[in-house]
This record gives structure tokens, C-alpha cells and sequence, in this order.
């Protein structure tokens, strides 16, 4: 995903004079390409990401478009403040684009996770929140936010992920998009670097003879609430899935505009649970640990579906 | 203003007059008139809690009405008692919290240096604020980049919220800091006129350098039972204090 971040930015470059890269000295080799052909508009603000947040915003000020770039925890958590005031209450054409969303750096770990980040940043004023399910859609959501007003946070894996849809997909930021409609039973809402998996997950189930809806909650600020409330009519059980603690994340946005149209059907929340991981071990790894592999997720969601009606989740 | 709003930091605005003054009046090139040109300096009260004195100046410089001053610290309000960014007002951006706005003004510095327009990048800081390290990041980010349109006024006044700087955290040797972190750096009496607007005019005082000017204040400025006293960091003058210090400073 980073590296489709960097190729579509640099394209960019070449019809807008305005854009601006800031690294907080992250992103070996990732950059010398944009770097060689726009040296005045890269920055390396060396390991001080709370002067990135600042410098971001002075720039911003004089009509730049500034992405930031770090892992999440340097650039979200650490800068949290800054990007408060700095960038939030100014309502400037900030990007933050943060790597490593959930367990992407699974053995560096928790210094280096990612759970807490779109419950933070989905708080703030002025904010939006992407979290891009593929390559397709990062590179929709980069070409698109060069137009957006105001800051974005978006949230990124690593490298490598899989596509999922087949081609380009419709992308406008706060509008899901619809992956496949194959049936009322359930309907599976996804973002990020959950989607992919999401999508094996559905297939499994519809091979136990489940009708599957798919939708990619990509914007998970402002939410797809017209998506979300048209899904809760047609589906009997709603799961939202993500690669973030389930407590302030896309599962509880969701939640919120549920609970609010009083849904009568099943919803659950699937993502990490509200701790530091003590595991050791790879993404993979953690996903297992965690539940968060296609055949796990569907056990899963089957044992709820069928279990009974008052049992709690 | 203060004394209507029953607002603190009387002492920390009494500090910065005469450098407002010295830089509203004769320093930089901004005006009501081209408050959103391109070309205008640039400045940032980074020490926003000092912004009563701020509001004093831009009324007298026409940026704002006295209807507008009257709704200082008030409900329904027109100003807080910490500056919020209207371009039309003066105010280039909102402060308050301590420490942000040198690194907003490297920002702005450098997007003047990529698209060479010359105007120049104003910050004023409090002596306590420079307790922050990330102010320390943005310091030694200017001086790398050479950002000789960034100068940085530091109210040294000595005192912060709680007590003596030298008691909470001692900044000394303060000078040396600035220097060792790339800057030139020049001392002034922040509160002799001459003094300001001597090095004012010498900005920058060496090319490819940022420029610090450490003014050396005394909070409460002006009226003799506040200079120096730690109580009017937060303290609001009661109604004799006030009648005292408008004879005093009349």
C-alpha cells in the first residue's frame, strides 16, 4: 500500500506544484524517486514528529498540500496534540498518512502497533478517517484527497497486499463501496487492511449456503450512513471488521448508527480485543491468536448466527 | 480589559508591550489592508496568554474595532483569552497551547524560501515555553534549513505559573542554547524602545541563519506593585488595584 501511496503522490506531482512529502526518517529506499525528481518539495524532519505536525501545518498556512508520513504510532499517538490544534482547529489540507494499521509490524511489537489510532483521530473535529481496503483504493483515495478540504488521516498497511476488487472501484471518500451483494443473510462491513481477508471470509460462508453482502467501509469518518442504514434493513446480521481494537473503531461507529435506528437484527464487532498483544509473533501469527483469519471469522459469525437468539455475543 | 473580563495573565501581557509596539508599528509589513496578501510578514504570538496585549496593539494598529474589544473573556463573546486565527482580526493562528508555534512558523518560513517570497516569519515566545522539547526540535530543524526569514523573540522575563525560572527548570546559559542550536542571537532590553528597533532592523543578523532575540523583560511591566511578582501570572487586579495601576501607567 506504501508504495502505491508514494507512485500516485509523485504522479500527482507533476500537475500540482503545491504538494508536499514529509518523512519522519521513515521509509528506506521508498522515497528516492520522489525525492530525485521534486528534492524542493521532500522534507526529512528527522525523528521529531511533533515539529513534522507543526512545520505540516505552517506550510499548509501558506497553501501547500502536505502529506506526512511515519508509522502510526509516531505520527498519531506521539503527535496527538499537535494535530489537535495544529492542524484540526485551523481545518488545514493536511495528510497524515500513517503505516502499520493494527498488527502490521507484528514482531516489532507493541511499540510499533496499532490499535488505538482511529479511535483517536475519528474523535477529532474536522477530521477524516480513510483506512483503504486495497491497492486500487489507495491510490483512488491519494488521487482524490488532493482535492479534499481540510485534514485526513489515512491509514495504510504495509506492502504487498492483495487487490480485492477487480478493477478500479468507484471511490469517493464517506461513500462504502458495495464489494458484492449475494444475499440478505449477512452482511459483512470492512475497512482497511481487513478487507481482503473479509472477502475469503465471505466466500467461505457463502459456501455454507449463507446469502453474503460485502461492503468496503473505507471512510470510517464521515460514515456511510446511508449505506449502513440500507444494509441494516435488508440483512438479518451485520459484522463489522477491523484491524484495530474494537473499542472506538470502525465497529463503533457502526454500532452507533445502529443502535440509534433501533436495528432488531445481529450486530457484532470483529477486530482486536482492548489490550497490549503479549504474543511474539508475526501478523499472520497474531491473527490467529486473535481470530482474525478468514476460517476463524467464520466459524465465528456461523456459531453466532445459529446460536440462540438471548445468548450474549 | 483584563479587569472587566476578570482574566489572568496581566504580568505576562505587560512583558511583551513595548515588542508588540516596536513590531506592529515599525517593523512588519502587515497591515488591515494586506492581511491576506501573499507577501505580508508573518507573526505568531506563540505565547498566546500574552494575547490581551496583542488585542491592545491591533486596536491601535486598526486591525481590531473597539466593539470588538469589548468583547473580550466575555459569554457571547468576540475574543478568548486565547488568540484564535482570523486573518482579518491579525491573528495569524490560534494559540494557547505552549509551544506549537515555532514549528508553524518554520513551516511558513520555508514555504517562503521554496517560492521565493521574501517576507519574513515573526514568533514570540515565552521564556517558560522553551521548557518544551519540541520547541528545541523546530530550533534545530530551522538553523539545518537556514531559515534566515524565521526570527524567534523569546519574553525573557524569568517567571513562570509557578515560580522563578531559575527555581523550576534554570534555562541559563539561555544565549548559549539558541547559538549552540544554530542560531544568531542578539539581547535585548525588551522594554527600551531603541534597543527593539536597533536589532529589529538588523534582522537577519547573519545570512542563512534564524535569528533569536532574547528580550529581557519584567512580567507586570509598568505598574510597580505587579513588576516582578509571580501572584500576576494568574492574578486579576481587583478594583483599587485597578484605578491604582491605570494612574500609574497614565
Amino acid at each position: 500500500m506504501r508504495d502505491v501511496f508514494v507512485k500516485t503522490l509523485e504522479k500527482l506531482c507533476q500537475s500540482d506544484s503545491d504538494i508536499f512529502l514529509l518523512t519522519g526518517d521513515l521509509g528506506f529506499k521508498l522515497f528516492d524517486s520522489f525525492r530525485e525528481k521534486y528534492p524542493d518539495r521532500f522534507l526529512n524532519m528527522g525523528i521529531a514528529e511533533t515539529n513534522m505536525i507543526g512545520v505540516a501545518a505552517g506550510l499548509s498556512f501558506s497553501g501547500k498540500k502536505v502529506y506526512c508520513y511515519s508509522m502510526i504510532p509516531f505520527l498519531i499517538m506521539r503527535c496527538f496534540e499537535h494535530i489537535r490544534i495544529d492542524v484540526c482547529y485551523h481545518n488545514l489540507d493536511v495528510r497524515l498518512v500513517g503505516v502499520g494499521g493494527g498488527l502490521v509490524y507484528g514482531l516489532e511489537g507493541v511499540t510499533h502497533h496499532a490499535i488505538e489510532d482511529v479511535a483517536i483521530m475519528r474523535s477529532l473535529p474536522n477530521m477524516t478517517v480513510v483506512a483503504p481496503g486495497d491497492p486500487y483504493e489507495v491510490s483512488e483515495c491519494i488521487n482524490v484527497s488532493v482535492g479534499h478540504k481540510g485534514p485526513m488521516f489515512i491509514r495504510l498497511g504495509r506492502t504487498g497486499e492483495p487487490q480485492v476488487h477487480r478493477s478500479v472501484p468507484d471511490f469517493k471518500i464517506g461513500k462504502g463501496i458495495v464489494v458484492f451483494n449475494k444475499g440478505n443473510d449477512i452482511c459483512l462491513l470492512a475497512s482497511g487492511t481487513m478487507l481482503y481477508k473479509t472477502k475469503i471470509t465471505s466466500e467461505l460462508l457463502l459456501k455454507k449456503g449463507f446469502g453474503v453482502t460485502l461492503v468496503s467501509l473505507h471512510t470510517i469518518k464521515p460514515l456511510d450512513e446511508v449505506l449502513i442504514k440500507d444494509c441494516a434493513k435488508k440483512h438479518r446480521s451485520i459484522f463489522s471488521v477491523e484491524e484495530h481494537s474494537i473499542v472506538g473503531g470502525l465497529g463503533s461507529a457502526v454500532g452507533e448508527v445502529l443502535s440509534e435506528i433501533r436495528y432488531g437484527g445481529l450486530f457484532k464487532r470483529i477486530g482486536l480485543p482492548n489490550e497490549f498483544s503479549h504474543y511474539v509473533g508475526r501478523t499472520e501469527y497474531l491473527h490467529q491468536k486473535y481470530g482474525l483469519t478468514p476460517q476463524k471469522m467464520a466459524n465465528n459469525i456461523i456459531k453466532l448466527i445459529k446460536g440462540p437468539s438471548n445468548t450474549p455475543l | 480589559m483584563i479587569y472587566m473580563a476578570k482574566a489572568p495573565h496581566i504580568g505576562s501581557s505587560f512583558s511583551i508591550v513595548e515588542i508588540l509596539v516596536a513590531l506592529y508599528f515599525k517593523c512588519l509589513r502587515i497591515s488591515p489592508d494586506n492581511c491576506r496578501d501573499k507577501n505580508r510578514d508573518r507573526f505568531i504570538l506563540s505565547k498566546g496568554h500574552g494575547c490581551p496585549a496583542l488585542y491592545a496593539v491591533l486596536a491601535h494598529r486598526g486591525f481590531l474595532s473597539s466593539n470588538i474589544l469589548k468583547g473580550f473573556g466575555c459569554n457571547g463573546g468576540t475574543l478568548e483569552e486565547h488568540p484564535t486565527s482570523d486573518l482579518t482580526k491579525g491573528i495569524e493562528v490560534s494559540t494557547g497551547s505552549l509551544g506549537h508555534g515555532l514549528s508553524i512558523g518554520v513551516g511558513m518560513a520555508i514555504a517562503g524560501k521554496r517560492d521565493n517570497n521574501p517576507y519574513r516569519v515573526f514568533v514570540l515566545l515565552s521564556d517558560g515555553e522553551t521548557e518544551a522539547g519540541f520547541v528545541w526540535e523546530s530550533a534545530m530543524f530551522a538553523s539545518h534549513h537556514k531559515l534566515d526569514n524565521l526570527i524567534a523573540i523569546i519574553d525573557y522575563n524569568k517567571i513562570q505559573a509557578l515560580g522563578r525560572i531559575k527555581e523550576v527548570i534554570d534555562l541559563e546559559p539561555y544565549s548559549e542554547k539558541w547559538r549552540s542550536f544554530g542560531w544568531e542571537v542578539r539581547e535585548v532590553d525588551g522594554h527600551n524602545f531603541a534597543q527593539i528597533f536597533s536589532v529589529l532592523e538588523k534582522i537577519p543578523f547573519r545570512q542563512g541563519r534564524p535569528s533569536a532575540i532574547i528580550a529581557h523583560t519584567v512580567k507586570g511591566k509598568g505598574v510597580s506593585f505587579m513588576e516582578d511578582k509571580l501572584l500576576w501570572h494568574y492574578r486579576c487586579p481587583d478594583e483599587k488595584e485597578y484605578l491604582r495601576a491605570i494612574r500609574e501607567l497614565e
